[in-house]
């Protein structure tokens, strides 16, 4: 199949990007990374710059891919990250648009890569739980309901690869937030710290300069591991009752 | 936001009731009644105070919120974009604030259609049993012969029923009350009021402009 690629070029994060375009030859079986690394061994071969994109495990579970494509960050297909997207959802002749994701805290490094570290200085705010190290703990000393447990493991299947953002129109990053806070919190080893984890989370999601939710919903519509906003709605609760409790200041 | 948004809600519902008497037949004097008790009584008072500082507080917040938001967004605007929503109207949810500035826009014309006439304007007067009551039915039957007011009103509640099918159930999401066996009940009754409470406020204009 043949494509045309309309494909977002930025040199550096200071610099002003533009769109290129490019013809690229690629298969149905190729994922859309596979297809992008076809173009990048065309443009090497021509020696011009071939286009940076981040990708790791290729198999939806790092979330370190991260690109907007024909409008929906991983793609239009729903529930699937942009290195599990096939190429036979495509059809030849088709133009694609591929741009990086925009946010004010994800500003672009270089063409589709963007600095997403914004998330890892929001785990270290309190995406964890303290236990002594030791040795491992027998795995049923501590009982835990089916339907929680299961409701913990739905939310952990966040990926951290910040298409929530991407997708939401006021960028905020809730839905991220609110997996790792309702993750570790419907946990009983989490409930320990749940009231300062909250708060430490909020309070670092603001400082990176993420926008405010206003309950669009375009997150959970995009997110590839379909996360519910059902978990926003316990961060919140657990927002109020952490900023009653607590005796910190809220800002 | 939610709260005052639910606030605000309350009061549409009890401000359509009254207006509904304009669609009786009986030359305005039910309605004119109503807008007697409805300027003299201090706990009415009270309340109205109270509303138009929720209505100030909720679009400053608004505003407010609009601004943080396109901050954070940045100033590079994606190429192709597709805002898809779960369980709400897409189109409403991404517009918020436009919807509430074309409410607030509206309220300052209606304000200074009625409800300033009605405090420093002239309003002729009418006696019903012996007592004397503005007539304020007369302003309303002027105001809605005039086309572009009445264009401008239901323009006006198609905002509000984009406004209210997102912010009802909305405001629950952002109170924390998302539940499995109550959301759907409560998207439901953002639906209907969406499109009651716009319709019936509607009507009004539509019927005096057309039926009268
Ligand atoms: C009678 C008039 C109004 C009613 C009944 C109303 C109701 C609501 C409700 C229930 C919400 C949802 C709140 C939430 O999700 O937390 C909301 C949100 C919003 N309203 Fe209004 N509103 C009205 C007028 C206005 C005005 C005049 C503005 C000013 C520009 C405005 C701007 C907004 C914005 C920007 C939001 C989105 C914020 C959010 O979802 O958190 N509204 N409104
Ligand atoms: S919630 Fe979904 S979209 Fe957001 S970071 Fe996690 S996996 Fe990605
Ligand atoms: S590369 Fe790991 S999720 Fe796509």
């Amino acid at each position: 199949m043949k494509l045309k690629l309309k494909i977002w070029r930025q040199k550096n994060q200071a610099s002003k990007g533009t769109f290129e375009t490019y013809d690229v030859v690629a298969n149905e079986h190729m994922s859309f990374l596979e297809m992008l690394d076809v173009l990048n061994e065309d443009l090497i071969s021509q020696k011009k710059e071939p286009v940076v994109f981040e990708h790791d495990c290729r198999e939806g579970i790092c979330g370190t891919c991260s690109m907007v494509i024909n409008g929906h960050p991983h793609g239009p297909n729903g529930g699937t990250t942009a290195c599990q997207l096939h190429m036979r959802f495509f059809k030849d002749g088709d133009i694609i648009t591929v741009e990086p994701f925009r946010a004010s805290a994800f500003p672009v490094y270089k063409d589709l890569a963007v600095d997403r570290s914004a998330f890892d200085r929001i785990i270290q705010a309190g995406g964890y739980i303290s236990v002594n190290t030791g040795q491992a703990v027998d795995a049923n000393s501590v009982p835990v309901e089916q339907n929680v447990a299961e409701a913990a493991f739905d939310a952990a299947a966040c990926i951290g690869c910040g298409a929530c953002v991407a997708a939401c129109p006021n960028s905020s990053a809730m839905l991220f937030t609110s997996a790792k806070v309702a993750h570790l919190s419907l946990l009983p080893q989490g409930q320990v710290e749940e009231n300062q984890r909250v708060l430490n989370m909020v309070n670092q999601m603001d400082a990176e300069g993420f926008g405010r939710c206003s309950n669009v919903t375009a997150c959970e519509a995009e997110c590839p591991k379909e996360i519910s906003v059902a978990n926003i709605a316990m961060l919140n609760r657990k927002y109020f009752k952490a900023s009653l409790a607590s005796e910190k200041k809220v800002q | 936001m939610s709260l005052t948004g639910l606030f605000l809600v309350l009061f549409l519902v009890v401000h359509l009731a009254g207006n509904l008497q304009l669609l009786l037949d009986d030359g305005g004097e039910a309605f004119n009644v109503y807008t007697k008790k409805m300027t003299t009584s201090p706990i009415i008072k009270v309340i109205s105070y109270g509303n138009y500082f929720f209505i100030l507080l909720h679009a400053f917040q608004g505003i407010l919120l609009y601004f943080k938001n396109r901050k954070a967004r940045g100033s590079e605007a994606y190429a192709v974009k597709v805002t898809k929503a779960v369980n709400t109207n897409s189109f409403a949810a991404s517009n918020m604030a436009w919807l509430g500035l074309l409410i607030l826009v509206f309220l300052g014309i209606h304000m200074g259609d009625f409800w300033y006439q009605m405090k420093w304007g002239e309003v002729p007067t009418v006696v019903y049993h012996g007592d004397t009551y503005e007539n304020l039915y007369l302003k309303v039957e002027a105001s809605f012969s005039n086309i572009w007011i009445v264009l401008f009103y239901c323009l006006s509640m198609l905002g509000l029923a984009f406004h209210l099918t997102h912010g009802f159930q909305s405001a629950f999401q952002s109170l924390g009350l998302n539940h499995p066996k109550y959301s759907p009940f409560i998207r439901g009754v953002g639906k209907v009021i969406g499109v009651i409470i716009p319709i019936g406020f509607a009507i009004i204009p539509l019927y005096y402009f057309f039926l009268k």
